[in-house]
This record gives structure tokens, sequence and C-alpha cells, in this order.
């Protein structure tokens, strides 16, 4: 079980530009919302056509622009979850459950699929009497009754309050167990992905970068889109100054790395965990600086600051973060001295 | 009195809003999908009939169906039947004049359509026959017999395009807002009082129809979200 998708399509002021494989495996495609996410989902299950390209399943060809192949999507045999999940409004559950498959293999298989998706004692009910949490288990019973051979999730939660989230995701992820085969998931929400994905690829802008496992991602990230949405808060643009040490000129100061800085460097990431208050005889990647702002969060004070001793104006500030159960800053703090830990610098090339 | 105008009038409003219906839905559906030039030019076309004045309606109708002009002649050859100054004539001018309703009402249901209903059906193998009839049509249901009661009342109103087209001759093309206006011009104002009520009636029972439909499109939805 495998999918290969390379293709390309062109929207004028934005340009979709995928390609990546996937195995038997849940791939997570992480993105920012409107970076093309939804759009390539619709171009494999074939409800919008690609500019060129190829799309395999299984070794079946699928899409093909040079071998002019284009499946209709009532063939391509694709599950595809909508975000919305579009369960037709005029039918019932059961009705919606079988619209989807043939004739000959309808009771049992529908019966069979109900009891599987708890929905027994629902059948009669329109979906727009549903909780979301129902709405989503007809729409996952309604797709598995057709017996895909791969599943699209596009973000499966979004349309549900956070408390229900959870619930649903545990499920979720029993289903897509089960299922067994590739699973493509689309989501903005990093830990959504960590839970749910094997591996990860980053597309930002209509073009992804390379797959990789989801430990990678999060614990090295490669690129500017994959720092920001592995979380990390604090990037600045940077360049190479020697073997350990790199400039960072949004922030207008120098870091010691104790990696080696690679010369093609363009930015420099910090996690949050990486930035503390500096101690008493602290004197490696210590920086004086001011504070700007301060907010606080449920579990977080944060702080934003701009560096006082820089080599050119610093045009972005850097955020503090500092969980509740330490102290916080005295509360008309005008500087702080804060030291970024030498060993996890993120050095990203793209 | 002579029921006749009644009779013809809902003849023709029937016959031509049964017309207008498929016309107005084929034509919705497909300049829906055309390129956003096209989609122009061709809705500007259509809706022309609404916001022309009848009587230049009429003007065209004669100059395409009149005896003594191409088609009409032609038809009038080839068919040896006439098709100004009888019964029908006045269903060629109420579906002209009564189509951009229903095209206009059933575009906006089909645009205000979430197309990720028919995406979904599609990838779970309907085709795109059974999407349209099953899918399609009864999620935009509302917008669709909005479209035909409107259509409906402005065919059995017509007045301007059918006088021309099908002139007014008792017991054969008169129309109850024809004869509203004959009986007017005689002087028979008792008569034509009693056909204005007909007409306010049959008017006011359409308006009602119309206020149902709408209250039943909007009512379920938000009885709805509350327990979601």
């Amino acid at each position: 079980m495998s999918i290969s998708v390379d293709i390309r399509k062109d929207f004028g002021a934005f340009k979709l530009n995928v390609q990546f494989e996937a195995g038997n495996e849940v791939l997570g495609i992480l993105g920012a919302s409107g970076c093309g996410k939804s759009m390539t989902l619709k171009c494999i299950a074939g409800v919008v056509k690609p500019d060129s390209g190829r799309i395999v399943l299984d070794g079946r060809t699928l899409y093909d622009s040079k071998r002019h192949i284009n499946l209709p999507p009532q063939q391509r045999r694709i599950g595809m979850l909508f975000q919305n999940y579009a369960l037709f409004p005029n039918m019932t559950v059961l009705q919606n459950i079988m619209a989807g498959c043939e004739k000959a293999d309808r009771p049992a298989r529908v019966q069979e699929v109900l009891a599987k998706f708890r929905l027994q004692g629902l059948e009669k009910h329109k979906p727009a009497q549903l909780s979301g949490g129902q709405q989503q288990r007809v729409a996952l019973a309604r797709i598995f009754v057709t017996k895909p051979k791969i599943l699209l999730l596009d973000e499966p939660f979004s349309a549900l309050d956070s408390f229900l989230r959870w619930e649903l995701e545990m499920e979720l992820a029993q289903r897509i167990r089960e299922f067994g085969a590739t699973t493509l998931l689309v989501s903005h929400d990093r830990d959504e992905i960590h839970r749910l994905c094997d591996s990860v690829c980053v597309l930002s802008n209509g073009t992804n970068e390379l797959c990789v496992r989801v430990r990678d991602l999060f614990k090295n990230p490669r690129s500017f889109a994959a720092a920001q949405l592995s979380g990390c808060k604090n990037i600045s643009r940077a360049s190479y100054v020697s073997e350990n040490e790199v400039f960072a000129q949004d922030w207008g100061v120098r870091f010691h790395s104790a990696k080696p800085v690679p010369k093609d460097i363009r930015y420099v990431a910090i996690r949050a965990k990486d930035i503390l208050l500096a101690k008493e005889g602290d004197r490696e990647n210590v920086l004086h600086c001011a504070v700007e702002t301060h907010f606080e969060e449920l579990f977080y004070h944060i702080y934003m600051l701009r560096p006082l001793k820089s080599e050119n104006e610093p045009t972005r500030s850097i955020r503090l973060d500092i969980e509740k159960h330490f102290p916080p800053l005295p509360p008309n703090a005008k500087t702080v001295r804060i030291k970024i830990t030498a060993d996890n610098l993120l050095f990203l090339n793209k | 009195m002579d029921w006749y105008p009644l009779y013809n009038s809902i003849r023709i409003a029937l016959v031509s809003c049964g017309i207008v219906f498929f016309l107005g839905i084929f034509a919705a559906y497909y300049v829906a999908k055309l390129p956003r030039l096209v989609k122009g030019l061709l809705d500007v076309v259509l809706t022309l009939p609404l916001v022309l004045p009848p009587t230049v309606v009429g003007y065209f109708l004669l100059l395409l169906l009149g005896p003594k002009h191409p088609f009409g002649a032609w038809f009038l050859a080839m068919f040896d039947t006439k098709l100004v100054m009888m019964w029908y004539s006045g269903i060629f001018a109420a579906t002209v004049v009564a189509f951009p309703l229903m095209y206009r009402t059933a575009r906006g249901a089909f645009e205000s359509f979430d197309e990720s209903l028919a995406h979904s059906a599609k990838t779970l193998g309907l085709s795109n026959t059974r999407i349209f009839w099953r899918i399609r049509m009864p999620a935009c249901r509302q917008g669709i017999l909005a479209g035909t009661v409107l259509a409906f009342a402005r065919a059995l109103g017509e007045y301007g395009a059918t006088s021309m087209i099908a002139g007014y001759t008792p017991g054969r093309t008169a129309t109850i807002s024809t004869t509203v206006y004959q009986l007017w011009r005689t002087n028979q104002e008792a008569l034509a009082f009693q056909w204005v009520m007909v007409n306010l009636a049959i008017s006011a029972v359409v308006l009602l129809s119309v206020n149902l439909l709408e209250r039943r499109n909007t009512a379920p939805k938000t009885a709805a979200r509350g327990e979601a």
C-alpha cells in the first residue's frame, strides 16, 4: 500500500507544487491556513484537476498529465473526510451511509459499520440533529462502507469544540490503526500531527519540504516554516561568523554555539525552553534586555524583550516564557538578563 | 360572469411556469460553471427581460414570431400554425418575462450550495446525475420552489407583452389582466373590480406561500445549532 504524488497547479497568485510518497503509514501534512493543504487532498481525490504531474496509488495511476490519464473521483477508491464532514443534509444517517455502497452487500455491511461506529439508534436522524462528534462518526462510517484504499483526513477536528477533540482524536487514532493502509492527515496543529502521525511533511506557500519522521521535525527542523509550525517562537535571520559563532541579525546579537554553524545558514531559531534567566556568574550567551511588554497566559508569563547592547537596531523581540510555578520577574522590572543555551540553537537553511 | 379569462390565465401561467422551471434550472446550473466573462455577458442577456418594459419584450417577440417576419412566416408555411394572436401566444410572452425570476433565484440557490457535498458524493462513488437529483436539487429545493412560485405569479400577471402578441379576443385570448383593462376601457367598472379582486386573491395566496417557504428554509437551521 503506497501512494506517490507529484503535482503542480497554478492558481495565479499562488502555485501548488507538491511531491511526496507515503507507504503504510500515517503521513501528516502540516501547514498554515491557505498553504494548499486541502487543495492537495482535493487533487488526490480527483475533485480538483492539477495542471500537470502524476498520482499513483498502489500501482494504479489515478492521474498522469503526460499519458492523459485522469480517473474520475468515483473510480479512485479514495476515502476523504472533509473539514465540515459534508454529510448530506437532506438524508438520514442511514441514507448517508448507504449512499456510497453497492446494492449487493448493503444490509450486512451497513449493520456492521453502524455497530462499529456506535450509530445504532441514530439511523433515522438527520445530520443537523447530531452532535459534532456523532457527525464525524457518520462521515467516517460512510467512508469505510466503501472500502477505500487510502484515507484522506482534512483537518478532522477543526469543526469541534476543544473539549470534544481529545475524545474524538483517540477514537480516530484507533480507526486509523484498524484501517492499516496509507492515511494522509492535513492539519495546522503540531500537537495533533505529533500524536497521530508517523511522518510529516511541511507545506508552506504551496510547496512542500521533504517528509521526515515526526520526531525529527520537532527535534531538528530545517526550514523557517518547519521551525515556525513546530512551535518555535524565536526565529531570526542569521549569518555565519565562524565555526562556533552565529550572528542573529533581527536581534543584533552574536551567539556562541556548541554545535558547528553551517555556512549556508539563513535563520537561527531558539526553543522557548532554551531561553533562561541568567544566573550570577553566567558569561556565555548572556543578553541584557529591556522588557517591552508582559502577557499572562494560563500557565506562562510571557515577556517580550529587546537586547540592549546590539550591533544593529533590533527589528524583532525575543520572547521569554516563564512557567507559572517559577517566580515571575518583579512587576516593575525594566531590564532582565537572559541566557541562551549554546547546545540547542537550531540552524535553518531555508 | 364569464370565467374564461381565469381559465386562460391559469393555463398560460401553468404551461409557461413548467417551461421556465426546466429552462431556468438548466441555464442557472450551466451558467454558474462558465468562465467569468462569458458568465457576465450571458447573465445580462438572460436577466434583460426582467428590466425591459414588457412592451419592448412584446415588440421583440412580434419580430420573431409575427407571420410577416422570417421565422413566423416559415413556421406558418411549415406547420400551418399561427404563432401570434392565439391563446398560446400568451405562453411565449409569459415564458420570456418570467424566465429571469426562475433563473436568478435558482442560480442564487446553486451558488450558495456547499460544493464539498458534491465533492464528497463523488469520492463515495455517486454518479454525477445522481448527485444532481439526489443532493444538489434537494439542498437547493427551497430556492427553486421560491423561484417557481415567483415565476408563476409573474406569468399570471403578465400584461404588456401578452397584449401585444396575443391581443384581446373575448373567449379566445383574454386573460385576467387584459380583461381588467378592457372592462375599464369600456366603462364596466363593477365587473373590472370583480376581476381585480380575483387577481388580488391569487397574488395574496402566491406571496403567502413564498413567505412560508422562506420561513421553512431558515427555521430548521437555527433549531439544529443548539444541540450541536
